[in-house]
């Protein structure tokens, strides 16, 4: 195993991580505001790539058919909130059982419209090449997923740090007791992460689409890896899910290149480590 | 009321300095930067009943967490009969003869007062694992139950469901369940909190009659109920020890009359 | 006649009509189903132990159950044992262990913690018996199980094997009462209802939860056996998360801190599922859609419905008659 293994996998890792993110970001936050555990965010994730497969296929642009995808996610996502989820938002284990009945419901509707076999999605064609360097080859597109999950990363930090929604935020996850005693509108920022959460992670869907593909059961596998994030990152902290969803990211590419029948286990040794060592996660609050 | 103080039961006490029930040295507490409590230290002999009063926001409460267990100190030791506990959880403080009453009630809600009762009385028994029996052989604990009961003249709500109890009688059992400990060290947190005068003054005579022995800490607002339970006064002020001594030195004490007792006594 | 007289006549009522039932000509088909209704019942009684009696909502269950499960098939396929006495044993064991391990990581948390580090337990074991193909068979599982002879009984056909399972679900359920009305069971209701005062009591509030699920544990393994041998397969499906819901849906359905309410909703989720995968193709969405339904308008499930309802209509009638001059 030489440098030129390593680098693969970290490269591998890191588009891989990147992706994560596009999923553990929405339910750490949706976690840390509302007390949801939002189990249907990766079926969010797997719509979001249907959607914009449907569109490319009709001859839609990628980026146009994935910014479609997850705005039709987030319009899904805002009816179940506001119809059903918003009334349990203190209620953790009803909101989850009913976030698991929708994610039934959804991965059904999906198998419905789409049937069961896999489909590839190709990466843009202006990025469909590889870049060689010595011996080393990786996609392009791989680059340019890390570099666009980066910049969500950033926009997001940055609306969380600078913008006044951002400070409501961090206040109601800080304590939405005093957050509401202050007079802030606390369900307007509650509608406005869920919201985000759902459109980011249906964008994910498209953006990642090349690397997972879609397929019916997609969301289920990626359903651990999202919540090993949010475990190793901490519930509720965007830091923790940016760096969580790095590192997982990066033990699921060594772990399946060296062990690949037990890669799950290898991604569950952060994991374990943190939760028996430090349960409120690398960067949470304890819970 | 028969609770026998278990006279051979005493490898804690034989090690215990001179009669001393719980010690406290040095204690500190702090959140954050705040400094909720400053270099506290008490010794209070066994048999001895104790009052601490002080403004709200004193510390009181962080000092009873810290004395129960649910806290750990920044800073400073806890001693119980002669041991040092300061790193025992609270639940191996209660085996050793701790029990405590919260100043919320906080019982079992869904449960009956004779099982709220049982729970406390069976907690040192081996019965507590017996998983292959059915309660109903164990009818000893729900006649002892009974009895306690009886004392407080409660007997009649034996079978309610404590959710279903006046304020004043969920009170009376708040303090029940930790006499019905046979506890050594009892520690009362504001244990006429809410209450009308009628009833603070039944809560008031069970504290009194309580046998001869058990060494009383109480945190009390009401002043007529410390002046009548206690023989001794520590007065915190702002995380300090500021008074401490016999009930009527502190209460002669002009100092403390006037900033912490209103000077109405 | 007493509450406890009136108890004692429908459990016995219904028992000889369980055991009658595939003497009076049930279809074979229906038979599977009560089978599967009786094992279900048995995984759903252990998580209401939990969820019910010690305040735990544990995400795992269905590794517990599918621990049990993997056991009969791991253990016939590559270490042929596949004695009735032995496997049985062996699948309480494993599953024991299994929580042993998973109480050790999930009890560090309460709560939602809780909920979230067993859905990852859940998800880990999962994800071995998914990707671990050499041990596990992968996502094709492991085929091949034969039920065993119980004693000198031939119990492989469908009716013997109905009662066999039927004998679990009655013990089952008669340990699982007396257990919650035992010394023990007052301390894991005290623990449900408030901790914070057990452990100014002196329990060791860690100590009884660890020990409810174990023994929740047990009974997990126990069904997941009975299982393995009904289904004659066992693959990822059987622990995956999706599982667990199903099993939670269950105590919920049937009414949780009931035990006996979770036989009715093992019947219902049973049958419907049975039902409606038979008539269209979209049973999971209508599933799907029960389960929302339940959770929202039924959190106290059907034993607390049945009376609802007729109160209602009973109210209603009576609302009727007073109307009418």
């Amino acid at each position: 195993m030489g440098i030129q293994f390593y680098v693969q996998n970290a490269l591998g890792g890191l588009a891989y991580g990147s992706l994560l993110f596009l999923i553990a970001s929405g339910l750490t936050l949706i976690f840390g505001l509302m007390r949801i555990i939002n189990l249907a965010q990766t079926a969010f994730y797997l719509l979001g790539a249907y959607i914009g497969l449907s569109l490319v296929g009709q001859g839609w642009n990628f980026w146009l058919a994935g910014l479609a995808g997850g705005v039709l996610t987030m319009a899904l996502g805002l009816a179940v909130y506001s119809a059903f989820l918003h009334r349990y938002h203190a209620d953790p284990l009803t909101s989850l059982l009913l976030t698991l009945g929708f994610a039934l419901i959804l991965d059904d509707g999906i198998l419905a419209r789409w049937g069961g076999d896999p489909h590839a999605i190709a990466p843009p064609a202006m990025l469909g090449g590889s870049i060689t360097v010595g011996s080393l080859v990786f996609p392009q597109y791989w680059l340019a997923l890390i570099g666009i999950s980066f910049l969500i990363a950033a926009i997001m930090f940055l609306s969380l740090q600078r913008t006044m929604l951002g400070v409501i935020i961090r206040a109601s996850v800080d304590d939405e007791e005093m957050a509401r005693g202050l007079g802030v509108d606390v369900n307007r920022a509650f509608y406005i992460v869920f919201a985000a959460g759902a459109l980011i992670a249906g964008l994910g869907g498209m953006l990642g689409g090349p690397i997972t593909s879609a397929y019916p059961g997609l969301d289920g596998e990626l359903l651990p890896l999202a919540f090993a994030v949010v475990i190793v990152g901490g519930m509720g902290s965007l830091t923790g899910a940016f760096v969580g969803s790095l590192l997982i990211g990066l033990v699921n590419a060594f772990g399946k290149a060296m062990f690949p029948e037990l890669s799950y286990f290898t991604i569950f040794v952060p994991v374990a480590l943190i939760m028996a060592f430090r349960p409120q996660g690398l960067f949470g609050r304890k819970l | 009321m028969i609770l026998p103080v278990s006279p051979s039961n005493g490898q804690d006490d034989m090690a215990a300095p001179a009669g001393v029930c719980l010690a406290l040295d040095g204690v500190s507490k702090r959140f954050g930067n705040v400094r909720v409590l400053e270099d506290v230290s008490l010794s209070i002999r066994t048999g001895e009943r104790c009052g601490i009063i002080g403004p709200n926001g004193a510390g009181k409460s962080t000092l009873f967490n810290i004395i129960a267990g649910e806290l750990p100190p920044t800073r400073g030791s806890v001693q119980f009969l002669g041991r040092d506990v300061t790193r025992l959880s609270t639940y191996a403080r209660a085996r050793r003869g701790m029990a405590r009453t919260f100043q919320t009630t906080t019982l079992f809600p869904r449960l009956t007062v004779v099982e709220n009762l049982v729970l406390a009385l069976q907690a040192h028994s081996a019965e507590r694992f017996q998983l292959l029996a059915p309660r109903s052989r164990f009818r000893a604990r729900d006649a002892e139950a009974c009895a306690l009961l009886e004392r407080v003249g409660l007997v009649g709500r034996a079978n309610a469901v404590v959710d279903t109890l006046g304020y004043g009688e969920k009170r009376q059992i708040e303090i029940l369940l930790a006499l019905a400990q046979r506890p050594k060290l009892l520690l009362l947190d504001e244990p006429t909190a809410g209450l009308a005068p009628g009833d603070a003054t039944l809560v008031t005579e069970m504290l009194k009659t309580e046998r001869e022995g058990v060494t009383m800490v109480l945190i009390e607002h009401d002043m007529g109920v410390v002046f009548d339970v206690v023989e001794r006064l520590t007065v915190l002020h702002n995380g300090r020890v500021v008074a401490d001594g016999p009930l009527d030195t502190i209460r002669g004490d002009a100092n403390v009359q006037e900033i912490y007792l209103g000077g109405k006594l | 006649m007493s509450v406890r007289t009136r108890w004692a006549i429908a459990a016995a009522t219904g028992l000889i009509v369980a055991l009658l039932l595939p003497r009076l000509g049930v279809p074979t088909f229906y038979i599977s189903l009560l089978t599967q209704t009786w094992i279900f019942a048995i995984v759903a009684m252990s998580l209401d132990l939990l969820v019910g009696f010690t305040g735990l909502v544990n995400f795992s269950q269905a590794a517990l159950f599918g621990v049990g499960a993997y056991t009969v098939a791991i253990g016939a396929t590559r270490f042929h044992i596949t004695g009735f006495a032995e496997v049985i044993v062996l699948g309480i064991v494993a599953a024991v262990l299994t929580a042993a391990l998973f109480g050790l990581v999930a009890l560090r948390s309460e709560g939602v913690g809780f909920i979230i580090m067993t859905i990852a337990l859940n998800e880990i074991v999962w994800g071995l018996a998914y990707q671990w193909v050499s041990v596990s068979g992968g996502d094709n599982g492991i085929t091949g199980i034969v039920r065993p002879h119980v004693g000198p009984f031939d119990v492989s056909a469908n009716t013997g094997y109905y009662y066999v399972c039927l004998a679990f679900f009655v013990l089952a359920l008669a340990l699982l009462l007396i257990v919650v009305r035992s010394p023990f069971g007052l301390v894991l209701k005290g623990v449900r209802e408030t901790p914070r005062r057990m452990l100014a009591l002196g329990y060791n509030v860690w100590l009884y939860r660890y020990l409810a699920l174990m023994l929740s544990a047990g009974f997990a393994g126990m069904a997941g056996v009975l299982f393995a041998w009904y289904n004659q397969f066992v693959g990822p499906v059987t622990l995956s998360l999706d599982q667990t819901t199903q099993i939670l849906i269950m105590v919920i359905l049937g009414g949780i801190g009931t035990l006996y309410g979770q036989l009715f909703g093992a019947f219902v989720v049973v049958f419907l599922s049975n039902e409606l995968s038979a008539v269209t193709q979209r049973w999971e969405m209508i599933l799907g859609l029960v389960y929302f339904a339940v959770v929202m308008y039924a959190p106290g499930g059907l034993v607390a419905l049945v009376p609802r309802l007729w109160a209602r209509l009973r109210g209603r009638r009576a609302a009727l008659a007073t109307e009418e001059p």
